[in-house]
């Protein structure tokens, strides 16, 4: 009993393999989306030239002067070597609420359900957090 | 004749002042880039003397010694990023902020799957605390990014030197003492036994207090998501001197904690568009290759020594942001 203790459990064991190869795939693709970048193959939204003059704004400032996408709007300009690098990030960002649908059939396989309402309810924060719909106000 | 100690200490302050020189110099450069950043607001023209390649490159160097000192202070690398970079490179800190929620993602991302391994990090204590956390975040990202940013600056300083003072002042437990594990993590079976490889003997845990770790972690979620330091600093106290976890789960568990609450974060910043791939790709790389040659060193380095430095630096850093903020030192 004190052994199958010790060892992590099968949903923690499932949660660190997906985090370890989301992980990897999520790394290689911000290294080689930036090389893409930085190389000019495919032409910036923003040219990299430019940058300087625009990183010193406040976000929004830099949104509204360069009509830049907010939300999912980075999407549509992947085809554009900086809005490229979106895509890792966003694998990088998504990873989590992955790791969580990953578990929540062992959970419920265990009827463990405290955690199986905690994990929906983190996957519905994070889907919540990642929809754009929250927007904050002010300055 | 100087022994190694001693030059080991003079070796300590020789690399302290080239890193204070380094950002003064930074610093300098910064201002000319924000008050170009200023003038395009108004008037959309540029005179930017410095080439654009200087700041990732900078930045690069900057986050790979950063990478060595977060390993060797034992600090998280978003702690030390967001007052440094802020204060010392030309970028918004909004931008600075998005870039530290991912570094300190991308960190905990790579150190998670090994500590969910070997059951250092447990999964039953860390998904509880991670909801309160990220739904915390996401409305400290939302208030972070709604204040003006003088306002951020400063609360940010003020954080930056609470944090010296925790760090200078906290004591840690190996192995608290939890005599009657509360309801709620009873309730919950947060409980575990690990191997504590120092004793040679498998250590048996609990947790008390829950509810009222439960309820600091909402403070300690609007923080993370408001200024994107990443919240080891009070995650490891909270679990660790609060709940009664012992050190070692509570190290591992806040670290995993972090690619949890973070990216709740970061999907803000990154919808408002407060991220830019210029600034978060060579960060990550830099903190990241940073900490593997951080490990290497700290099987020879004097840690101690280095927490010192990484406080002094933080210290440094937090005054800047602070002075900032109230605009005495722009």
């Amino acid at each position: 009993m004190t052994e199958d203790r010790k060892k992590a459990s099968e949903e923690q064991l499932a949660y660190a393999n997906i985090l370890n190869i989301g992980m990897w795939i999520g790394l290689l693709v911000v290294v080689v989306t930036f090389i893409v970048y930085v190389s000019g193959v495919f032409q910036s939204f923003v040219p990299i030239n430019d940058l300087p003059k625009y990183w010193g704004m406040k976000a929004k400032d830099y949104i509204h002067t360069l009509h830049a996408p907010t939300g999912w709007g980075w999407a549509a300009l992947i085809g554009k070597g900086d809005y490229l690098n979106f895509v890792g990030i966003a694998m990088l960002a998504g990873l989590t609420a992955l790791c969580y649908l990953i578990i929540l059939p062992i959970l419920i396989r265990k009827k463990d359900m405290p955690y199986v309402i905690i994990a929906i309810v983190e996957v519905l924060v994070l889907a919540l957090a990642a929809s754009g719909i929250l927007k904050s106000g002010g300055h | 004749m100087i022994n190694s100690k001693k030059l080991f200490k003079i070796l300590v302050i020789i690399f302290s002042l080239s890193l204070l020189a380094l950002f003064w110099n930074l610093s300098s450069f910064a201002s000319e880039g924000q008050e170009v950043a200023k003038e395009v607001a108004k008037e959309a023209v540029s005179a930017s003397s410095t080439p654009w390649w200087v700041w990732p490159l900078s930045l690069l160097i900057v986050t790979f010694i950063l990478g060595i000192l977060a390993v060797l202070g034992g600090v998280g690398g978003g702690v030390l990023f967001v007052p440094i970079v802020g204060g010392f490179f030309p970028f918004h800190l909004d931008f600075v902020r998005g870039a530290g929620l991912l570094v300190a993602l991308a960190g905990a991302l790579a150190a998670g799957p090994g500590l969910l391994k070997r059951n250092l990090a447990s999964l039953r204590l860390a998904l509880p605390v991670a909801l309160i956390a990220s739904s915390a975040a996401i409305v400290g990202a939302m208030i972070g990014l709604a204040l003006p940013t003088n306002v951020v600056q400063t609360l940010l300083g003020a954080t930056i030197i609470f944090i010296v003072i925790i760090m200078a002042s906290a004591r840690k437990s190996d192995f608290p003492k939890v005599p009657h594990p509360d309801k709620l993590s009873q309730s919950l079976h947060i409980m575990g036994i690990y191997r504590e490889e120092s004793l040679g003997k498998d250590v048996e845990w609990h947790i008390h207090r829950t509810p009222q770790g439960l309820a600091l972690f909402i403070v300690i979620g609007i923080m993370a998501g408001m200024f994107g330091l990443g919240a080891g600093w009070a995650n490891v106290p909270v679990l660790n001197l609060l709940m009664g976890a012992p050190l070692k789960i509570s190290v591992a568990t806040s670290k995993f904690l972090l690619s949890i609450t973070d990216t709740s974060a970061a999907w803000v910043y990154l919808n408002q568009g407060a991220v830019l791939p210029m600034i978060v790709v060579p960060s990550i790389v830099g903190i990241m290759l940073g900490s593997i040659v951080g490990v290497k060193i700290l099987a020879k380095a004097k840690p101690k020594a280095i927490k010192w430095m990484v406080i002094g630096l933080l210290f440094f850093a937090g005054i800047r942001a602070l002075l900032k903020g109230l605009g005495i030192w722009k």
